[in-house]
């Protein structure tokens, strides 16, 4: 009798658990499931939305991505160089920004509010306004560059320093990572500072070997997410540059875009997704590998 | 919890502790003057007078100011037509979002079933897949059943819920005390009766959250509606704005009116809601 009520119980359980959560699994098999098999598919075939027709070429897609198609290279390489660039000092410049926060400053609150702040911007408007900010001959920063005797670099406009100028809005744009870090700086315990105090540390090794390598857990959240997202980089590049000067900012996420949604080529940008995809779980098996070596979880 | 490596420790004498905060205060004032010279580049450009927008060298403050480039800007885009576009589509989104998400979290947080742990592993393993893999099915799809173009393809996926706010809800659900369901089932409540009387009354502060990051990401949102919103008469304040800036790249103070006005929406609703953007995207970092 006990049992047989149990059996009930469960069943009702499970019914009730599949009825909260299926919104979920409808958007998991048609916003998900049946998108990757049929992007899957697709980069199987010539699949063209103008003529909306495509035929299985195999993996003639692939080969013209790695034979054919000069751009392939030319914005893989950029995107994983502006990848780089905006996670390395993305990371630099956060951790400090941190750092500083976390000294019990006076105003803190009002610091933390104008370091997020620009993470709030809509990304156009920010990109329109850095255009502005870094024309060569009008703009803001080259004026103040001139008033203290330096003759500014063409920024956008050069071939040299257009992606080095995108990674500075996108750093000036990192605000959320500072608040992360900030986080976890708030969650070290105070009693390893104290230990290390008894043993003899100074400001530098609690630093070196309480401070940063309790904070690597966050890095190694930036690093993830921020490789998944440089990676597919695609608003700020598109409105700041159009991909010049000499398409050294052109990025890959323009590349599948202009493919697909301008081409309307949807079988060949589907195989370019792919190797996208490849990439990033690439890149994020030798993050979390590498992790064990330099992340430290004890507290 | 809060406190901090510089400011304790017997050792370390009053002096160098002074000398240490000033010497951040140094560099944060240094770091905050370079995070908003661009807000009052952009305003103060919005303000300049044509003549004024180009002189060498610039002017931080107009001398002469010319709030008539507001005017200016809103007749020379479509400005309210874009704005009400993206009214609608964040009310929408947004909406479903919150409703979603609160429904779909009941199933992973307050009701026992079998693979329930399996399905929430997938559903965080599912935030690492690049969004650019699904995007050309879902694009293919989307304009065979003729929703583009139309804000459908950007709305309707929100009322099916999204992993990250249930990852949020669901953890938030775990901390309400089960005695709570308990007591209700034994008074014979339904689990709708449950969910909608006893969990959703207390998940307030998540489900606020979730409409601001909601708010925030479909107001900035520029490639779903540069995908989707193919027709003038559908564009948003993003893509309006994006094609006005490719035609007009040296309207400056147009441009920087009509920016202004679309940052000031989020702006205000940061100063309002910080502590629960704030304590949000840290809850993001715990993941890590």
């Amino acid at each position: 009798m006990r049992l047989f009520e149990f059996k009930k119980q469960r069943t009702r359980n499970l019914f009730w658990g599949l009825f909260f959560v299926s919104p979920w699994i409808f958007h998991l098999f048609a916003f998900l499931v049946y998108p990757i098999f049929a992007s899957l598919y697709f980069s199987f075939t010539d699949f063209n939305m103008l003529l909306y027709k495509g035929d299985w070429i195999g993996l003639g897609n692939y080969r013209e991505l790695f034979e054919g198609d000069p751009m392939f290279f030319i914005s893989m390489r950029n995107t994983l160089w502006y990848s780089f660039l905006a996670l390395s000092i993305g990371v630099t410049v956060d951790i400090i920004a941190a750092l500083l926060l976390n000294m019990k400053v006076w105003g803190l609150a009002a610091y933390r509010t104008i370091l997020f702040l620009p993470a709030m911007v809509p990304g156009v408007a920010a990109a329109m306004t850095w255009v502005w900010i870094l024309n060569p001959k009008h703009g803001l920063l080259n004026a103040m560059l001139a008033s203290i005797g330096i003759d500014g670099p063409y920024w956008l406009a050069s071939p040299r320093t257009a992606m080095i100028s995108i990674v500075m809005v996108t750093t000036w744009a990192s605000g959320q990572m500072i608040l992360i870090y900030l986080a976890g700086l708030q969650d070290i315990p105070t009693h390893l500072y104290e230990a290390a105090e008894i043993d003899g540390a100074n400001a530098w090794h609690r630093m070196r070997y309480v401070t940063l390598p309790l904070l690597t857990p966050q890095v190694l959240f930036n690093l993830v997410m921020g490789s998944i997202g440089t990676l597919q980089e695609f608003a700020r590049p598109y409105v700041m540059t159009g991909g010049g000067p000499a398409n050294s900012t052109y990025t890959y996420g323009m590349y599948i875009f202009h493919r697909a949604f301008q081409a309307m080529r949807m079988g060949l940008a589907s195989s370019a997704a792919w190797m996208l995809f490849v990439v990033v779980l690439i890149l994020t098996i030798i993050i979390l590998r590498s992790s064990r070596r330099w992340v430290v979880y004890e507290r | 919890m809060t406190d901090t490596m510089i400011s304790r420790g017997p050792v370390r004498s009053r002096r160098s502790r002074i000398l240490s905060q000033v010497g951040a205060h140094a560099v944060l004032v240094l770091m905050s003057i370079i995070f908003m010279l661009p807000f009052l580049w952009m305003i103060s450009s919005s303000l300049k007078p044509n003549a004024e927008i180009f002189r060498q060298p610039p002017t931080l403050f107009p001398e002469e100011w010319r709030p008539y480039n507001y005017v200016e800007a809103i007749k020379s885009i479509n400005f309210f037509g874009y704005l009400i576009n993206t009214i609608r589509y964040s009310f929408f989104a947004t909406l479903g979002a919150v409703l979603s998400n609160s429904f779909i979290s009941y199933g992973f947080a307050r009701v026992r079933w079998p693979g329930r742990e399996i399905l929430f592993y997938i559903t965080i393993a599912t935030m690492m897949l690049p969004g650019i893999v699904t995007a050309i099915p879902m694009f293919v799809f989307f304009n065979r059943i003729g929703w583009v173009p139309s804000i459908k393809p950007l709305v309707v996926p929100a009322y099916f819920g999204g992993a990250f706010y249930i990852f949020m809800l669901r953890q938030f659900m775990l901390t309400l005390p089960q005695e709570l369901d308990d007591a209700a089932r034994i008074d014979g409540c339904s689990e709708l009766g449950i969910f909608s009387r006893i969990v959703v009354p207390l998940i307030k502060p998540p489900i606020i959250a979730i409409t601001l990051f909601t708010l925030l990401g479909t107001w900035n949102d520029f490639v779903g509606p540069l995908i989707y919103l193919r027709d003038p008469r559908h564009y948003t304040l993003s893509v309006g704005l994006q094609l006005y800036f490719t035609q007009h790249g040296a309207e400056w103070s147009y441009l920087m009116a009509a920016g202004t006005l679309f940052t000031l929406p989020m702006i205000i609703l940061f100063f309002f809601a910080q502590r629960i953007f704030i304590e949000g995207i840290t809850l993001t970092g715990i993941k890590g």
